[in-house]
């Protein structure tokens, strides 16, 4: 049942219907060329990356500096649940529109959306220390800089980088149904399935994705633990997860 | 030329895409009136009722699948970190790649769609019912005991109504997670306001994607604040309890 494979597209890499999981892997196209699995991965690691950077560099400090001054509550606390209300596909489809077809309209959406998350928990994160801790700081003379770098950000990071991870696993997500505005990725794969009928790529690019975002997620919980202070670690058994992260903007 | 037209800058773009609109406007006022009936090929009424009705039926069944395996962790503890670990695992596949895996199985359905918003609702409903009952304190558990409840009375007169805020809480946030995911279920057929965006999208026709998008966050907030009236509707005694 090997169907005809070389036909460029990758839309009809086999006859519609008839590409099985079998058949696709055993496909040459799967694994080379431009529309092929590892540049497909290659593709939507770099985009999720680059986003999950410029998202990071942009939001992180925001939320740390507006939860030490204890200012802008009501936006930080209210900007993910509007960022949850406003679907990923209709921020990419209005990205595409304004800047065309492509990587850049993906890429700011990706942007956009993974903001909300990281300022919620990580200005929550940051209100949530204790009221008398940060007193007995500042009564030991420390700064306000020494205060926010060494008692805040420590106390403050489990929180904080659950909301990173719930971020970073949407970035992953939202990656893949990019494809969709033309940014290429594993999407790409899993939607030429979709569209064509067709088991294999529907599957294969499926767990692919899948096995991306378990990555991920696995990737930035190690990151967590390992920023987490060892005196903080031994004192709390449990590590603040996904499920806190999305419940924190909601007291 | 009209007013707001002949100002220029951000006013001209206000006008263009808002006032005097036509086929290339953000909004076309024209379009949107001719299709607020119900059964026409673009109706806005139409997606709008398919988008709450896959809504409601995924959250209603993440909420009757949900409680009861709550209920099962208050009385097998052992049960809470596989529980918790496989709906936080089921919640890390993105959307369209869990679509996907289900099309073999299921096809291009309602079934496919609902399975998996259901899935998404899970964590957030599980942690959240679980987290209100157990935080119902020791002393009234003991209390309700004293003033002979059975277990089954005292769970359904004094631990469920206690555990109400935090259950709440959770299907505000389940609920506008599922409206909006409920737009990525276009790619097996269904996508109710989803599909005015794929429309718009592919037609070059910006007003669809407008009316989508913002449907979808009316209908989000919508949701929001009828589930936060039901809380304070069935718990007066936390508003009572409040300080102002």
């Amino acid at each position: 049942m090997r169907a005809g494979g070389l036909s460029g597209s990758v839309l009809a890499a086999c006859r519609p219907g008839h590409c099985g999981i079998g058949t696709y892997v055993a496909e040459h196209s799967t694994w080379s060329g431009p529309d092929g699995l590892p540049h497909r991965l290659v593709q939507h690691v770099e985009l999720s990356a680059e986003a999950m950077v410029v998202a990071l560099a942009l939001a992180l400090p925001v939320a740390v500096v507006l939860g030490h001054l204890a200012r802008g509550g009501v936006l930080a606390v209210n900007i993910s649940n509007v960022g949850r209300a406003v679907p990923s596909l209709a921020v990419l489809v209005i990205g595409a529109r304004i800047y065309g077809i492509g990587t850049l309209p993906a890429f700011l959406a990706l942007v956009v959306l993974a903001i909300p998350p990281i300022v919620t928990n990580g200005y929550t994160a940051m209100r949530q220390v204790d009221a008398d801790v940060r007193d007995a700081a500042v009564g030991q003379g420390l700064s306000g800089v020494q205060v926010l770098r060494r008692i805040e950000l420590p106390l403050a990071l489990p929180l904080l980088m659950a909301g990173v991870r719930t971020a970073g696993v949407q970035v992953v997500a939202t990656a893949t149904l990019a494809a969709y505005v033309g940014s290429g990725g594993l999407g790409a794969t899993v939607l030429s399935g979709l569209v064509n009928d067709e088991v294999g790529p529907e599957v294969v690019g499926g767990l692919t994705v899948v096995g991306l975002a378990a990555l991920a997620e696995l990737g930035l919980a190690a990151v967590q633990r390992a920023l987490t202070s060892d005196g903080l670690r031994r004192r709390s058994g449990r590590q603040p997860t996904l499920a806190d992260a999305m419940a924190a903007d909601m007291g | 030329m009209d007013g707001l037209l002949a100002l220029g800058g951000p006013w001209h773009w206000f006008a263009r895409n808002f006032v005097h609109t036509d086929q290339h406007s953000w909004v076309w006022w024209q379009f949107v009136r001719r299709n607020l009936a119900r059964g026409r090929e673009f109706s806005i009424p139409d997606r709008v009722l398919e988008h709450v009705g896959l809504t409601l039926v995924a959250v209603g069944i993440g909420l009757v699948v949900s409680v009861p395996l709550a209920l099962a962790v208050r009385r097998w503890r052992w049960l809470e970190q596989p529980v918790l670990w496989v709906t936080g695992a089921i919640f890390t596949i993105p959307s369209l790649a869990l679509f996907a895996l289900l099309v073999p199985l299921t096809g291009l359905s309602t079934t496919t769609a609902e399975i998996g918003l259901v899935g998404y609702t899970l964590l957030i409903l599980v942690r959240n019912t679980l987290a209100g009952l157990d935080g119902v304190p020791a002393e009234v558990m003991e209390a309700a005991d004293a003033m002979g409840l059975s277990p089954r009375r005292r769970l359904l007169r004094v631990e469920v109504p206690l555990a109400l805020p935090a259950v709440i809480a959770g299907l505000r946030i389940a609920t506008v997670t599922t409206i909006g995911l409920v737009t990525v279920t276009l790619f097996v057929g269904q996508g109710g306001l989803g599909q005015l965006i794929d429309d718009g999208f592919h037609r070059q026709f910006p007003t669809q994607v407008t009316v989508g998008t913002v449907g979808c966050v009316v209908l989000a907030v919508l949701a929001d604040v009828t589930l936060l009236g039901a809380e304070r509707l069935f718990t007066p005694w936390s508003r009572a309890r409040s300080p102002r």
